[in-house]
């Protein structure tokens, strides 16, 4: 009914049988092994008042467990706070993280850490810091005049 | 030339092929228009563009009245929004013109010029509100920033311009169908509306976003805004937006190129059910862009995540057909072995080679995106200058590309003037330097991105760290690129003012080219040119992948957030 030649048919065949393959391993690292990208679906109070309640009213690096920590970030116009953050060689970090005003990000080159922060909202992520080093922090999201000299230091001892 | 294949067919002195058909004054005055304002358009955003490389680069400081901010805005505006819906509507509008009897109703012109001030005024609005510094907050508008709210007044009369000569265009195609009932539409009409319901569905949610939501809080009229929503609605239009650049293009692969090859259409359903799927892939994608974002939940981006890849579908069947119709136009004008053909192609023909280094150029660029659409993998380049080498090498190459095969003909036929052949060897040229431009400026992108250098930033070495100083190397060569690129786009603008106004007059009227389908294609489905079934499928899909997370948005009891003009 669409004409379409034999050849056509195995190319569309193989085409569509690996992104199949494409999409199931996407989807088993995500589903099994709990690889998905930053989430959160909590809100915060209004944004220009975030420090004044829970988790924003204390920042920085809290030890939960076991080299486990919970790293607790506020963005603003135009910086980090805190503006290092440092954690021990094979630390597993919580971040929980937004913005007091605009949208912002915050990504740390050479690792997957690259998140969203949308004022009201509460971004989540949790990494493992196996490689040593002073990483780092560059906002991602234009937010003004200064974003270019947004950025800040996260050491793996 | 091949004299026994051109026997009957009349050219004039600079080998351009020469038809009795014409344009009737009332539509040429239109479409020149469109043309012209989007060649103006094209022109100030490229030299943007040029200016933000060149202080990335840290080759050059910008007057203290003008910030790369500012500039990235207009590049964004001027390019994305304002050149590709001018030119678009132009060709559009010729092609359907050219193909339903040879001119549009009357309803359909005054529609179309009614569309034109509006788009025109709202477009300088627009852009007067960012050279004054007060909408530096790039044409994606992410709110709480908040530029003055007249900004998205010009932006909203852009798109609903858009949606009024989208209207006069579905009338003119309504009157051709009840003339013709039973008769398949011809191919070039039936993706040109294929076109416009992708267009009209997807920014009704952007123009939703900006007179619901922006326009109110812009004006003070309600203090706080939810940001993901405007988000969410943003990129429930932005996504299907690239398909809306990239649908003309390849409407321009499909019909006009294998007239202008010697070839015949391979198949009179296969471009039609790919307009289809991209219809209904288009829309209901958008979150691929927010993975990186909270609010959304996990499943749905991965829902979308889906949906997105199946675009690979009617990609992979243009690329089959397009090249199928390239071969068999080399075979019958002779070429023999597995890849004589290629050898029989017009390479020396501006009208193909532009198209053609595009359709090149868009097998790197396609296969980033399937990377960035990854799930997981998105991760590694969100928001990095990956990203923008991306678009760079599909919507500034491939479409562009293809945008400028099309006016070396399409200004012609309307000036009534000739292509001579100075112009086409300048028009290959141009093309050379836009390719090679596009492969250091884009392809270098790529690899910045990899190294995780961001996109939408300006000159920055992060304190001398290492990191820093490594991705202004990288920019420096891509600053490269933009010079390249900015000859290139001189020498366009010295190519379309000789065709504009310069080059002889005609009695004749140049090749408007339309492919005839191959006499052994058979007749298309009927149900494809059921719109409604399509158009019902399209929006049940967006229904499934949005409810649920725009439903969340709402209620999840965000806080709201109040403006601020960061910049």
């Amino acid at each position: 009914m669409f004409d379409m030649p034999k050849f056509e048919k195995i190319w569309l065949s193989i085409g569509v049988g690996s992104l199949i393959l494409f999409l199931l391993i996407s989807g088993v690292l995500g589903v099994a092994m709990g690889l998905n990208p930053p989430d959160g679906l909590e809100n915060t109070i209004e944004p220009e008042q975030v420090e004044a309640a829970p988790p924003f009213n204390e920042l920085g690096v809290k030890q939960i467990g076991d080299n486990e920590y919970e790293v607790n970030v506020l963005s603003f116009i135009f910086g980090f706070d805190p503006k290092e953050i440092v954690v021990p060689q094979g630390a597993t970090v919580h971040f929980k993280m937004t913005s007091k005003d605009v949208v912002h990000g915050f990504h740390i080159p050479g690792t997957p850490v690259n998140l969203m922060l949308t004022p009201g909202h509460i971004t989540e992520y949790t990494h493992t810091f196996n490689e040593p080093g002073e990483y780092l922090i560059v906002c991602h999201e234009y937010c003004g005049i200064g974003h270019e000299q947004m950025y800040a230091k996260f050491v793996v001892e | 030339m091949d004299h026994q294949h051109t026997g009957l067919i009349e050219k004039d002195a600079h080998g351009n092929v020469l038809t009795d058909f014409e344009f009737e004054k009332e539509d040429r005055n239109i479409m020149l228009a469109f043309i012209g304002f989007a060649f103006v358009s094209v022109f100030l955003g490229a030299v943007a563009g040029f200016l933000q490389m060149m202080q990335r680069a840290g080759w050059i400081t910008l007057p203290h009245w003008l910030t790369y901010y500012q500039l990235l805005t207009f590049h964004g505006v001027a390019l994305a929004l304002v050149f590709t819906t001018f030119f678009i509507m132009a060709f559009l509008y010729s092609g359907v013109t050219k193909t339903l009897g040879g001119s549009m109703p009357k309803i359909t012109r005054t529609l179309s010029w009614i569309a034109f001030f509006m788009m025109a005024i709202g477009t300088l609005i627009a852009i007067f509100l960012i050279l004054t510094n007060d909408a530096t907050v790039l044409y994606t508008f992410y709110t709480p920033m908040r530029a003055n709210g007249w900004f998205y007044v010009g932006l909203a009369l852009l798109i609903v311009g858009s949606w009024i000569i989208s209207i006069g265009i579905i009338i003119a195609y309504a009157r051709w169908r009840k003339k013709n009932r039973g008769k398949p539409s011809p191919l070039f009409a039936y993706m040109t509306i294929a076109t416009i319901i992708l267009w009209l569905h997807a920014s009704l949610a952007v123009a939703v976003s900006v007179v619901v939501l922006i326009i109110p809080w812009a004006f003070d009229l309600v203090p706080r805004i939810n940001v993901s929503l405007t988000r969410t609605l943003f990129w429930y239009f932005g996504h299907a937006l690239v398909y809306f650049w990239l649908l003309p293009a390849y409407i321009y692969w499909y019909v006009n190129i294998p007239q202008i090859i010697g070839g015949k259409i391979f198949s009179n359903s296969l471009p039609r059910l790919t307009f289809i799927l991209l219809i209904l892939f288009s829309v209901p994608v958008g979150l691929h862009h927010q993975l990186m974002e909270p609010g959304l939940h996990s499943f749905f981006k991965f829902l979308q995540v889906i949906l997105t890849m199946a675009v690979v579908v009617p990609t992979l069947i243009t690329a089959f057909s397009i090249i199928a119709t390239f071969e068999l136009a080399g075979r019958s004008k002779g070429g023999k072995g597995l890849f004589g053909w290629v050898k029989k192609l017009p390479w020396k023909d501006a009208r193909f080679f532009a198209a053609f280094m595009g359709m090149l150029l868009f097998i790197p660029g396609g296969a980033g995106g399937v990377i960035n659409t990854s799930y997981q993998l998105n991760q590694m380049v969100h928001n990095t200058w990956w990203v923008t080498g991306h678009f760079h090498l599909t919507f500034a190459s491939s479409v562009v590309l293809t945008f400028f095969a099309i006016s070396y003909w399409l200004v012609p036929v309307l000036t009534k003037r000739t292509f001579t052949r100075t112009m086409n060897r300048l028009a290959i040229l141009q093309t050379i330097l836009w390719t090679v431009g596009m492969i250091l400026l884009g392809g270098v992108m790529h690899f910045a991105g990899l190294k995780g250098a961001p996109r939408r930033t300006a000159y920055s070495t992060y304190g001398e760290h290492e990191l820093g100083i490594t991705w202004m190397s990288y920019n420096q060569v891509i600053a490269i690129g933009a010079v390249i690129l900015f000859v290139a786009i001189l020498l366009m603008l010295y190519i379309w003012i000789n065709l504009l106004f310069v080059t002889p007059k005609m009695e004749k009227t140049l090749e408007y080219p339309i492919g005839v389908v191959n006499e052994k294609a058979n007749e298309p489905p009927r149900i494809l040119e059921r719109w409604s079934v399509w158009i019902g499928v399209s929006i049940a899909l967006s229904v499934i992948a949005y409810t649920i997370p725009i439903y969340q948005l709402i209620v999840n009891q965000d806080p709201g957030s109040l403006p601020f003009r960061s910049w």
